[in-house]
């Protein structure tokens, strides 16, 4: 090293003042450094909305093509469950963010207490949704798999759990009603992908609840903590639009 | 330090419990009113409203759960971005397919 160079970084360890062990050393302070996260952490977000807007687009583009069909296959979903499902993700959501206003005010009893609480609604909803896919597997609308069956929709009085919430539905002809397949296929992508965010945000979530015991994130650093909130309410927000889309908008046609 | 006058953009703001219970209730109101306007037969209404139902709760998650509303002025950059860039893409695909062969399958 030359003296010059050893010169610079005695001035530079003078100027260091003592920081947090969570703060690295590249950053100036730990705001600097909790404001770099969370920008990197948007621009993952970003790549999830193309991700996601990818689908969004098929689903928009499929859904005019067959329309009588995506109306029909919709027709299959249940609102209750629907419902109940966005309920528990809104509140895990709120749970989430409770999270990180326990870990901000250095509260690790109510962090510990919030973190489970959005864990059990993760899985509840996970649950529901394992109810929902099993009553398609059951009534053979999963696409490509199991004999397809279009009996439903060639015939609406068969299916009288549907027929008597959706009076109005007609016989479809049967090559409108094999395009019911491209709705199911669609709807199984997407809650599919949203499950399996879903599933990581919940693996993530068992880790924080072993670190926070640990009082990791309680003494200041709750960037940890805040990044993952913003990825728990981005998949929440995927939701709140896949039950509008898939659920809501097409009980009449 | 150096230059303490600019960087001070935001400290790092605590939104409180009360802002997150009150964000929390719309949310679950618009979960109610989007269910309720959806047993009503609007016609071609019912996606718009449905829609514009999901981005009114959209935008609350993102202001209040995601900080965004307290967040530096890149992140909200970043944010206004993000939803500018996923309209270009979604219209410039659907202008794609609309003047091709939209209505002729």
């Amino acid at each position: 090293m030359s003296d010059s160079t050893a010169i610079a970084n005695g001035a530079l360890a003078e100027e260091h003042h003592e920081h947090p062990s969570y703060q690295r050393h590249h950053f100036e302070t730990v705001d600097q450094q909790f404001d770099a996260t969370n920008f990197a952490m948007w621009l993952f977000l970003l790549t999830e909305v193309m991700f996601f807007g990818g689908l969004f687009m098929a689903y928009l583009i499929m859904r005019n093509w067959y329309y009588p069909a995506f109306v029909e296959g919709s027709h299959q979903l249940s609102i209750f469950w629907g419902t109940a499902n966005t309920a528990v993700l809104i509140a895990s959501s709120f749970t989430m963010a409770m999270a990180v206003w326990s870990a901000e005010v250095r509260r690790k009893g109510s962090l510990l207490l919030f973190l489970s609480l959005t864990l059990v609604f993760g899985f509840v909803f996970l649950g529901i949704k394992g109810i929902e896919w099993h009553e398609k597997w059951e009534k053979h609308h999963v696409p490509g798999l199991h004999q397809y069956s279009i009996a439903a929709f060639i015939n609406p009085a068969s299916d009288p759990e549907v027929h008597k919430q959706y009076p109005d539905d007609k016989p479809l002809p049967a090559d409108m009603a094999q395009k019911t397949e491209e709705y199911f296929f669609l709807y199984f992508a997407m809650t599919g992908m949203h499950a399996l965010h879903m599933v990581v945000g919940v693996s993530i979530l068992i880790f924080m609840i072993f670190r926070a015991k640990a009082g990791d994130y309680t003494s200041g650093h709750v960037t940890f903590v805040e990044n993952f909130g913003l990825y728990w309410h981005f998949v929440d927000i995927i939701w709140i639009y896949l039950f509008a889309l898939l659920y809501l908008i097409s009980r009449h046609s | 330090m150096s230059e303490p006058t600019k960087h001070d953009e935001h400290e790092h703001h605590i939104v409180s419990p009360a802002t997150y219970v009150v964000i929390f209730l719309a949310l679950l109101l618009g979960t109610a009113a989007t269910v309720a306007v959806s047993y009503i037969d609007l016609g071609v209404w019912n996606p718009v409203l449905a829609l514009a139902i999901a981005s009114t709760k959209m935008i609350l998650v993102v202001l209040f759960f995601m900080h965004v509303k307290y967040s530096t002025k890149l992140t909200k950059l970043t944010v206004a971005s993000g939803a500018f860039l996923f309209l270009v893409l979604i219209s410039m695909t659907l202008t794609d397919y609309m003047s091709r062969a939209w209505g002729r399958w």
